[in-house]
C-alpha cells in the first residue's frame, strides 16, 4: 500500500509539475525513480518532521503540492504542532502519507504504532483525513488527492494486504462506500477493517445476523448521511477500527448519531484498541487478536451484542 | 559582545549598541505601535521595539513588493517568525499602504484583523501565520527552495527573535538550508537580549551565536539594528556569500527608545497600560 502510494507520487508528478515528494531519511532507494527522473522536486530530507512539515507549507504557498513521507506517529506526535499551524490554519494542499497506521509496526513497540493518529488528526479545523483498505483504493485515492483542496493526512497500512475493495463501487473523497445493504446490523469501517468486516459478515450470516458494511475510507470530513442512513435501517450500529476507541472512526459516528436529536439513538458496539499502550510485541496480526479484531472475533462479539438487544417491539 | 551572567543578573544592559538617536522616521513607527496598544491597553511592547529599524530599512530601501498587490510573484517575501512582535511589522504595513492605519486600532478586537500574533490570508503582506516560535524557518526553507525551483529570483527574509532560536525547529531548518546552499534566504535575528523571563544569557545562554550559524554552513554578519545606515548596507550587499544563506545577527535593545521599557522584562508583553504610562510613552516617543 506503501509502494502503490508512492508510486502514485512519481505517477503525479509526471502528470502535474506542481507534485513535490519530501521525505525524511526514508528507506535506502525510497523514491529512486523519480528521483532521477525529477531531481529537482524529489526532496530526502534529515530527521527533522518538524521542519519539513514548515518547509512543505512554504512550497504550498507558492502553489507546490508537496506529498511527504514517515512513519505516522513522527507525522503526528512529533510534528503536530507544525501540522496544526502550518498546514491546517493556513489551509494548504499538503498531503502526509502516514506509513504503519495502527499495530502494522507491533514488533517495534508503542514508539512506532499509531494507535491514536485518526484522533489528533481529525481534531484539527481543515484536516481530511483518509484510511484506505487495500493498494488498489489507495491507487484511487492518490488519483483524488492531486485536485483536493487543504491538507490531507493519507493513513497507510502494513502492504500486501488482501485486496478487497472494488473499482466499481467507486472513490470520492469524503464519500463512503457501501459493501452490503444494511441489515439487522450496520458494519461501519474504516482501512483494512473493510476486509475483516466482509469476513466477518459472512460469519455472521450463517447465524442467520444479516450484515451490512459501510466502508468510511474519509473519516473527516465524515459522510453523515450515509452514516444516518446505515444506522436507520439496522438494529445495531458496529464500527471497527484498528484505533483507540477515543477519538476515532466510533467517536465520530456516534458523535454524528447523537447530534440527530430528531432520531432516537441505536445501540452500538464500538470495536477498537482499548485505551492502553500496546505491551506487547509479535505482530499486526497477534495484535489484532489481542485486542478482539480478527474477524472471528468481531463476528462473535457482534453476535453477542445483537444476541443481547432488547427484543423487536419493546420500547 | 555578550556579558557575563551576573553583570545581565544586576540589570545592566548587556550589550547596549553604539547607535545613532532615533530619528523622526523611526520615532514616528514607535508611534504607530503605541497607537495599536491603545485599544485594548495591551500589547508585545519591547518586541515590537527591537525589530522597527530591520523592518524600516527592508521595506523602505530593500525589499520588492506591491503594496496595492500583496500576492504579486515577484515580491520579496519576508516570514516574520517572532510573531509576537507583530506591532512593528503593523506598523509598516500600514505605513505603506498595505491597509489603512486606522486598522491600528483595531488590534486586537473581534471587529479587527489584526491579532496579537499575524495571520497570512487576513492581514495583506503577511507572509505566513505565525505566533507559536520556530516555525518561520522551516517555512522561510520552504519558500526559498520553491523559488528556486520556479527559477524565479527574488530573496525570502525570515526575521527570528534571539529567544526564538531555543527551539529545535530552527536548527533543523538551518540544517536543511545549510544542505541546499540556499543563497536566496537570508535570516535576520533580532538579538534583543532579552526573553520572557529574563536575559537570554541566563534562561538559555545561545552563545557563541555567530559559530553555531556558521557551523550551520551559513555566512554570517553583525551589525547594530538600530543604525538604519549599517543596515541599509549589509542588506543591501545580500547574499553574503554566493553559495549559502546568509543569517544577520542584528543587536538590538529590547524596548528600544522608550527608556524604562529598555531591556526591561515586564514590558515584554504589557497588558493594562495605564493612562499615566500611555501619557509617558507619548512624553518619550512626542506625537503626531
Amino acid at each position: 500500500m506503501r509502494a502503490t502510494a508512492l508510486k502514485m507520487v512519481h505517477e503525479l508528478a509526471r502528470q502535474d509539475p506542481r507534485v513535490v515528494f519530501i521525505g525524511s531519511d526514508l528507506g535506502a532507494g525510497t523514491m529512486a525513480e523519480m528521483a532521477e527522473q525529477f531531481p529537482e522536486r524529489t526532496f530526502m530530507e534529515g530527521i527533522s518532521e518538524a521542519n519539513i512539515v514548515g518547509m512543505a507549507a512554504g512550497m504550498a504557498m507558492e502553489g507546490y503540492i508537496p506529498y511527504l513521507n514517515t512513519i505516522a506517529p513522527f507525522f503526528t506526535r512529533r510534528a503536530f504542532e507544525q501540522i496544526a499551524v502550518d498546514l491546517c490554519l493556513q489551509n494548504l494542499p499538503v498531503r502526509l502519507i502516514a506509513s504503519g497506521g495502527g499495530l502494522v509496526y507491533a514488533p517495534l513497540g508503542p514508539t512506532h504504532m499509531a494507535i491514536e493518529d485518526i484522533a489528533v488528526m481529525r481534531a484539527l479545523p481543515n484536516m481530511t483525513v483518509v484510511a484506505v483498505s487495500d493498494a488498489e483504493e489507495m491507487r484511487r485515492l492518490m488519483a483524488a488527492s492531486l485536485a483536493w483542496p487543504g491538507p490531507l493526512y493519507i493513513r497507510v497500512a502494513k502492504g500486501g494486504d488482501r485486496v478487497v475493495s472494488q473499482a466499481a463501487r467507486g472513490f470520492a473523497i469524503g464519500r463512503a462506500i457501501e459493501y452490503a445493504p444494511p441489515g439487522d446490523v450496520a458494519l461501519i469501517t474504516t482501512g483494512v477493517m473493510l476486509g475483516r468486516a466482509q469476513e466477518a459478515a459472512e460469519l455472521l450470516r450463517t447465524n442467520g445476523i444479516i450484515a451490512g458494511i459501510l466502508h468510511i475510507h474519509t473519516v473527516k470530513p465524515l459522510d453523515v448521511r450515509a452514516v444516518h442512513a446505515a444506522a436507520s435501517r439496522a438494529r445495531l450500529v458496529v464500527t471497527i477500527e484498528e484505533h483507540s476507541r477515543i477519538g476515532g472512526l466510533g467517536s465520530a459516528v456516534l458523535e454524528t448519531l447523537a447530534d440527530r436529536r430528531d432520531t432516537p439513538m441505536k445501540p452500538m458496539l464500538r470495536l477498537g484498541i482499548p485505551d492502553l499502550w500496546p505491551d506487547e510485541y509479535g505482530s499486526q496480526e497477534s495484535l489484532l487478536e489481542k485486542y478482539g479484531l480478527t474477524a472471528g472475533q468481531i463476528a462473535g462479539r457482534v453476535r453477542q451484542a445483537f444476541q443481547e438487544l432488547p427484543a423487536q417491539g419493546r420500547p | 559582545m555578550t556579558s557575563s551572567p551576573v553583570v545581565a543578573q544586576q540589570g545592566a544592559m548587556p550589550y547596549a549598541p553604539d547607535s545613532p538617536p532615533l530619528d523622526a522616521r523611526s520615532l514616528a513607527l514607535r508611534r504607530l505601535v503605541v497607537r495599536a496598544l491603545r485599544p485594548g491597553k495591551r500589547g508585545h511592547v519591547g518586541s515590537a521595539m527591537s525589530p522597527i529599524e530591520i523592518l524600516r530599512v527592508l521595506y523602505d530601501d530593500i525589499m520588492h513588493f506591491r503594496a496595492d498587490q500583496p500576492r504579486w510573484p515577484d515580491r520579496d517575501r519576508l516570514v516574520f517568525s517572532k510573531g509576537h512582535g507583530c506591532l512593528a511589522l503593523y506598523a509598516l504595513l500600514a505605513d505603506k499602504g498595505f491597509f489603512p492605519l486606522s486598522e491600528l486600532d483595531r488590534f486586537c478586537r473581534s471587529d479587527g484583523m489584526l491579532g496579537g500574533h499575524p495571520e497570512a490570508g487576513k492581514v495583506p503582506g503577511v507572509e505566513a501565520s505565525t505566533g507559536a516560535l520556530g516555525h518561520g524557518l522551516p517555512i522561510a526553507v520552504g519558500l526559498a527552495l520553491a523559488a528556486r525551483m520556479a527559477g524565479r529570483t527574488h530573496r525570502v527574509w525570515a526575521l527570528l527573535g534571539d529567544g526564538e532560536t531555543n527551539e529545535g525547529s530552527v536548527w533543523e531548518a538551518a540544517l536543511c538550508a545549510g544542505k541546499h546552499r540556499l543563497a536566496n534566504l537570508v535570516v535576520i535575528i533580532d538579538d534583543n537580549k532579552l526573553q520572557s523571563f529574563g536575559p537570554t544569557a541566563l534562561v538559555q545562554d545561545m552563545e557563541p551565536f555567530a559559530d553555531k550559524w556558521r557551523a550551520f554552513n551559513f555566512a554570517v554578519a553583525e551589525v547594530d539594528g538600530h543604525d538604519p545606515g549599517a543596515l541599509r548596507r549589509l542588506f543591501a550587499s545580500m547574499p553574503l556569500a554566493p553559495d549559502r544563506p546568509s543569517v544577520v545577527i542584528a543587536h538590538t535593545v529590547k524596548g528600544k527608545g522608550i527608556p524604562f521599557a529598555e531591556f526591561n522584562p515586564d514590558w515584554h508583553h504589557k497588558s493594562k497600560i495605564s493612562e499615566s504610562e500611555f501619557a509617558a510613552l507619548d512624553a518619550v516617543l512626542g506625537t503626531d
